[in-house]
């Protein structure tokens, strides 16, 4: 919980320490206690998840990732404990990454979604780790893709990762996903909602979950209508609470594999997602570096003042944070 | 930048006693507190609650039981825990629920560092959990030092 003394080490050119070489290789030789711990680490942005991401980071890209999205209460806990049975089934490991909102009040959080996949904790070859959104937008929490890779270094051959609730504009996982599958049911306007929605449209397998109800046929119409015919995004049916679909719903995530395979495509999402993941991390480091010391962290509160008082407009305000003047 | 990173608290009833509200009650408050709590739900056996610290690496556990059954399952988590490397060297462990008298003693012997009874206030559990988070903090001596303590017993 203490802040680590010292600034934050420059990579790749700090010593490794031993502590974190000790934490990956127990990592690496299957200690879960050491998985859980990396995470925390990479979740808090703390020098040792950085210092353990560089080490693991050769070791990911192995891990089919699939993100799993779509509004609150769809299904989307029940969907992911049910594809995790069936990967398992299919003789793969499972990491799961359930994402939670915090209170953007007091910033905690009610990570729920193990309720959903309590069957799941009596199988070691699947690990569940509930995250919170601290505050991020886009439906994920702010470290998920580091702890994705971390997952993916440990081995899992399948990640899973399920979203926050999404609304319209949730669609940050699909910038991280192998997979996306958008989930939606029955009634409530869904179609003509998710038509509106960025969501459809980064959907590469679309799942009706709640198949059951009411308003499923139409539905399925009304997706068929709006999905370009050239992209052949599949629609499968579920009804998770029951299991069925799923064994339809993985056979489509892995033709959607094997087409990004076989089509090249996997390379071209690969550069554009690392090309992003450096941007992010970079723009990080360059705040760490404005205002992560007391001393940037006091320019930014006078500054701040100045903007609130009508002294300094933000523009003025914001150059003379990145410029050093005060 | 970083800001102060929020404790993470497993929040569990094992057991067969579906009487959740007062878990709820105590999840929620931690949540207002600014902590990121992990509910999972009722009739958990020692194994799953043991498993998802393990797999959330908590800072914090919190059990919850109406039963009358902590005598029997609260040594199984203990033990489920241990196995898995989490003890109450470093993580926080609290019970809560309708616990004698008697049963107390043996309790606070397996590690659990304080138990809250009917009638304790979230308020008291919040202030439990964040003192506790920051002696740890404070150089993690504060934890072992802490005298006796009466359980905790509002009426």
């Amino acid at each position: 919980m203490t802040a680590p003394s010292g600034p934050p080490p420059d990579f790749p050119n700090a010593p490794p320490s031993p502590d974190v070489d000790d934490l990956v290789g127990r990592l690496l030789a299957g200690d879960r206690r050491a998985l859980s711990r990396a995470i925390t680490h990479v979740e808090n942005g703390r020098p040792e998840g950085r210092l353990a991401l560089a080490q693991l980071y050769a070791r990911t890209g192995r891990a089919h990732v699939t993100g799993i999205t779509g509004g609150s209460g769809a299904g989307k806990s029940t969907l992911t404990y049910r594809l995790a049975l069936e990967q398992r089934r299919r003789g793969r490991s499972v990491g799961i990454v359930a994402v939670d909102p915090s209170s953007p009040f007091s910033h905690g959080a009610i990570l729920g979604d193990r309720i959903r996949m309590q069957e799941l904790t009596s199988d070691r070859d699947i690990f569940v780790r509930s995250m919170a959104t601290r505050g991020e937008l886009g439906g994920l929490a702010p470290m998920t893709d580091d702890v994705v890779a971390v997952l993916d270094a440990f081995g899992k051959d399948v990640v899973l990762v399920e979203t926050v609730g999404a609304g319209q504009d949730e669609v940050e996982v699909a910038s991280m996903a192998d997979t996306t599958a958008v989930v939606v049911t029955p009634g409530g306007g869904d179609g003509v909602q998710a038509m509106k929605a960025g969501i459809l449209e980064v959907a590469d397998v679309l799942v009706i979950n709640k198949a059951d109800l009411p308003g499923a046929d139409a539905l399925a119409q009304q997706l068929q209508a709006v999905t370009p015919r050239d992209t052949h995004v599949p629609i499968v049916r579920t009804v998770a609470t029951k299991g069925e679909g799923i064994g339809e719903l993985a056979d489509a995530i892995d033709a959607h594999r094997e087409q990004l395979e076989t089509s090249g495509d996997r390379e071209r999402v690969a550069l554009e997602r690392a090309r992003r993941r450096v941007l992010a991390r970079a723009r990080q480091r360059l705040l760490e570096r404005l205002i992560g010391g007391p001393d940037g962290a006091l320019r930014l509160d006078r500054l701040a003042a100045s903007v609130a008082a009508r002294e300094l407009d933000p523009y003025t305000a914001a150059q003379r944070l990145v410029d050093g003047g005060s | 930048m970083t800001t102060e990173t929020p404790l993470r608290v497993l929040i569990a009833k094992p057991g067969l006693d579906g009487h959740e509200r007062g878990a709820k009650v105590v999840a929620r408050a931690l949540r207002d507190a600014g902590m990121e709590v992990i509910y999972t739900g009722i009739r958990q056996t020692p194994e799953m609650i043991a498993e998802a610290a393990l797999q959330e690496d908590v800072d914090v556990v919190g059990l919850s039981i109406l039963s009358g059954a902590h005598a029997e399952l609260f040594p199984r988590v203990v033990e489920s825990l241990g196995e898995r490397g989490v003890t109450p060297d470093d993580v926080l462990f609290f019970a809560g629920g309708i616990i004698p008298d008697e049963d107390i003693p043996a309790l606070k012997e397996l590690g659990f560092r304080e138990i809250f009874r009917p009638g304790a206030s979230t308020r008291d559990i919040i202030a439990y959990v964040q003192a506790w988070a920051a002696g740890r903090s404070a150089g993690g001596e504060a934890a072992g030092s802490e005298p006796g303590g009466e359980s905790k017993n509002a009426s």
